[in-house]
C-alpha cells in the first residue's frame, strides 16, 4: 500500500516537473514581450534597463533555474502587466472562480437529480423523453454559444438579470463571497447556469441510469413490502444509493469546471482566474501564463492522485495489477 | 383457430431481396433506415457544398474592400444596401459585410480547420495506437500512460496552453487541435487492434513470414476502420466547436481568417445593444453543423457496431 502510494507520488512529481519544463520553455519561444511592454518611444538605455529588471537578458536555462528556485519557495515570477507576483495576481482572482464553480455544482445537483429521478422512475413518460433529449442537446452545445443565448434572452430581451461582472460581496463567517448578497446572487445566476449546463446533463444521465438499475434491487422491494411510503423509499433508500457515483463524478469534474470557467468568465466578464489567463495570453504576460498553467497542472495531478489512492483502497485489484506489470 | 391457419400467420411474406448484395450497398441501406440520419447526411452534404462553393454563390465577397461599404454596417436583416446592389437577408456586421456571405466564408474556414485537424490527428493516432498494440510491453505502457495523462486533462486548457506557446494563426490552431485529438484515436485503435491481433488471419499472415509493418498496415489496419470512422466524425464536430471557442476567446484564428467563432465574437459587443443578428446567425449555423455531424456519427456507430445488429 505505502509502496503504491509512494510510486504514484513520485510519478506525479515527475509529471509536474516535466510539465513545468515544457510550459516554461514553450512560453519563452513566443514573441518578445519587451516590445509589448515597453513604450516604443523609450530610448535604448531605458529598454535595456527594463530587460535587465525583468530578467529577460539571461540565457533561457538560467531563467528556468531562477524560476524553479522561486517556484520551490512559492514565487512564480512577477507579472509584466500588473507588476505584482504572478501567484498573488492569480490567487486574488481564485475565490471568484471557485465561487462560480461551486454555484455551478450546486445547480447541477439541484436541477439534475430531480429531473434524472423523474426520468428514471417514469422512463416511458413523454416528459422523461423530453428531459433525455434535452440532456443530449446540453452535451453537444458549445458553452460559449449557450452563454450568448443566456445573455440575449435574460439580460437583453427580458432584462431580468445582469450579464457582466461580479456583484457586491459580503463577509459571512470570515468568508467573503458574492453569494451572500442579493446583488451578488443576481450576478452569478447566468454565468453559473452557463457553466452548470454540461454538468446538469451529466447528472441527469447518471441519476437516471442509477435509478433504473436500483429500482429492481431487493432492498427497494423490501422497503416497499414493509409498507413504507413512496416518498421515503425514493427519498431515502433509493437516493442514498444512487448518490455515490454522482458525488464521485462531480468531485472529479470540479477540475473540469475550473478549466471551462475560462470560457464562461470571458463571456460574462467574471473577474476570475480564467479571464485572467485569456488576458495574459493576449498580452503575452508570460509569468502569469506559466504560473496559471502550473497551478492547474498541480490541481489536476492532485485530483488524479487522490482518486487513484482512493480507488486502490476500495479495490485491491488496482494496486495488485500495478505491482505485477 | 384451425391447425391449417397457423403456418400462414407464422410465414409472413418476406420482401424480395436482391440475390447478391455488395457490403457497401447494404451499409448505405442500413444507414438510411433512420430518417433523421438520412436528413442529417443530406444537410451535411449541403453545408459542405455551400462551404466549398463559397466564392461562386455568395452575393458579395465580404473580404474584398471594393464590394463592402462601411456605411452599410449593422443593417438589420432584410435591408437593402445603400448602393442598392444587395439585399442583406440576414443583415450586415460591424464592418458592413453581408452576413450571409461572411457566414458561408466562415463556414468554409471552420470546416477546413475541423477536417484538416481531424484527418492529421487520425493518421497520427492510428499509427501510434497500432504501434502500441503491436509492440506491447514497455512501449505500450509508455504510450498508453501518455494517452491517459492527456485525456485526463481538459481539451480546452491543453489547446489554450499550446496557443499560448505557439501563437495565433490557422496552422497553429490545427497543430493545437491535432495535439488535443490524437489521443482519442490512439486509444480507440489500440483497443480494436488488440482484439484483431489475436485473430486467426493475423496468425496466418505471420506464418507466411510477412513483415510486421505489412501485417500492421495491410491486415490489421483495415479491420480497425469501423470504430475509427465513428470516432473521426465525433472528433471533427468537437474540433469545430473547440476552434470556434478559441476564436471566440480571441486566441484562435486571426481577424484575416474569420471562422464562425470569430464572427460570433465580433458580433458579441453589439448584442447588448439589441443588434442580435451579427452573433446569432453565425452561432445558429455553427450549432446546426455540430448537431448534424453528431447525428451522422451516431447513426454510423449504430450501423458499424456489429454488437448492435439484430
Amino acid at each position: 500500500m505505502t509502496a503504491f502510494i509512494l510510486r504514484r507520488l513520485m510519478q506525479s512529481v515527475g509529471v509536474v516537473l516535466v510539465m513545468s519544463l515544457i510550459v516554461f520553455f514553450g512560453v519563452h519561444v513566443v514573441g518578445d514581450p519587451v516590445y509589448l511592454l515597453i513604450n516604443p518611444q523609450a530610448d535604448q538605455k531605458d529598454i535595456e534597463a527594463a530587460i535587465r529588471a525583468l530578467g529577460l537578458d539571461r540565457p533561457i536555462w538560467e531563467q528556468y533555474w531562477h524560476f524553479m528556485k522561486g517556484a520551490a519557495s512559492g514565487d512564480l515570477g512577477r507579472s509584466f502587466i500588473f507588476g505584482e507576483p504572478a501567484l498573488k495576481v492569480i490567487t486574488q482572482r481564485m475565490p471568484a472562480t471557485i465561487e462560480l464553480a461551486l454555484a455551478a455544482i450546486a445547480m447541477a445537483v439541484v436541477i439534475g437529480i430531480p429531473l434524472g429521478l423523474y426520468a428514471g422512475l417514469k422512463p416511458d413518460a413523454r416528459l422523461s423523453k423530453g428531459i433525455m433529449a434535452a440532456s443530449i442537446v446540453g452535451f453537444s452545445l458549445p458553452t460559449f454559444w449557450v452563454g450568448l443565448m443566456l445573455i440575449m434572452v435574460f439580460a437583453v430581451i427580458l432584462g431580468w438579470l445582469p450579464s457582466t461582472g461580479r456583484g457586491t460581496t459580503a463577509s459571512f463567517l470570515g468568508v467573503s463571497s458574492s453569494l451572500f448578497t442579493r446583488d451578488g446572487l443576481a450576478h452569478i445566476a447566468l454565468p453559473a447556469l452557463n457553466l452548470a449546463l454540461l454538468k446538469i446533463s451529466l447528472v441527469i444521465r447518471l441519476t437516471r441510469a442509477g435509478t433504473r438499475e436500483a429500482i429492481h434491487q431487493d432492498y427497494i422491494k423490501f422497503a416497499r413490502a414493509k409498507g413504507l411510503p413512496d416518498r421515503r423509499v425514493i427519498g431515502v433508500h433509493l437516493l442514498k444509493n444512487i448518490l455515490i457515483p454522482v458525488v464521485t463524478v462531480l468531485g472529479l469534474e470540479f477540475g473540469n469546471l475550473v478549466a471551462f470557467s475560462v470560457v464562461t468568465e470571458t463571456i460574462f466578464s467574471w473577474p476570475g482566474m480564467g479571464k485572467l489567463l485569456i488576458q495574459a495570453i493576449q498580452s503575452l504576460d508570460r509569468p502569469v501564463i506559466v504560473a496559471y498553467l502550473i497551478l492547474i497542472v498541480l490541481m489536476f495531478v492532485i485530483i488524479n492522485l487522490v482518486v487513484d489512492i482512493l480507488y486502490s483502497i476500495l479495490d485491491p485489484r488496482v494496486r495488485l495489477g500495478e505491482g505485477s506489470a | 383457430m384451425s391447425i391449417a391457419e397457423t403456418p400462414a400467420t407464422v410465414e409472413t411474406p418476406n420482401k424480395p431481396k436482391p440475390a447478391v448484395e455488395s457490403p457497401l450497398r447494404r451499409f448505405a441501406a442500413e444507414f438510411l433506415e433512420s430518417r433523421v440520419a438520412a436528413g442529417a447526411l443530406l444537410m451535411l452534404g449541403l453545408i459542405i457544398s455551400l462551404a466549398a462553393l463559397a466564392p461562386w454563390i455568395t452575393p458579395q465577397n465580404p473580404y474584398d474592400l471594393a464590394q463592402v461599404d462601411v456605411l452599410d454596417s449593422r443593417l438589420p436583416p432584410g435591408t437593402k444596401s445603400s448602393s442598392g446592389a444587395y439585399t442583406h437577408w440576414l443583415g450586415t456586421d460591424g464592418a458592413g459585410r453581408d452576413l450571409v456571405s461572411a457566414m458561408i466564408y466562415g463556414l468554409r474556414i471552420s470546416l477546413l480547420v475541423g477536417a484538416a485537424s481531424g484527418l492529421i490527428a487520425m493518421v497520427i493516432g492510428t499509427v501510434v495506437g497500432m504501434t502500441a498494440a503491436y509492440a506491447g510491453g514497455r512501449t505500450e505502457t509508455l504510450i498508453m500512460r501518455v494517452v491517459d495523462l492527456q485525456l485526463s486533462f481538459p481539451a480546452i486548457l491543453l489547446a489554450l496552453m499550446l496557443i499560448a506557446v505557439l501563437g495565433k494563426g490557422i496552422d497553429k490552431i490545427i497543430i493545437a487541435l491535432v495535439t488535443v485529438q490524437w489521443a482519442y484515436y490512439a486509444r480507440t485503435v489500440r483497443g480494436t487492434a488488440l482484439v484483431e491481433a489475436r485473430k486467426e488471419y493475423v496468425e496466418a499472415a505471420r506464418c507466411l513470414g510477412l513483415s510486421s509493418a505489412r501485417i500492421l498496415f495491410k491486415h490489421i489496419g483495415p479491420n480497425c476502420m469501423a470504430p475509427l470512422i465513428v470516432v473521426a466524425t465525433v472528433q471533427t464536430a468537437h474540433a469545430i466547436a473547440l476552434e470556434a471557442t478559441l476564436s471566440f476567446l480571441g486566441v484562435g484564428l486571426p481577424q484575416t481568417e474569420p471562422s464562425l467563432g470569430l464572427l460570433i465574437s465580433n458580433g458579441f459587443e453589439y448584442m447588448l445593444s439589441h443588434k442580435y443578428w451579427i452573433s446569432f446567425f453565425p452561432g445558429l449555423v455553427l450549432l446546426i453543423t455540430i448537431v448534424i455531424i453528431n447525428l451522422v456519427g451516431d447513426q454510423l456507430r449504430d450501423v458499424l457496431n456489429p454488437r448492435l445488429k439484430k
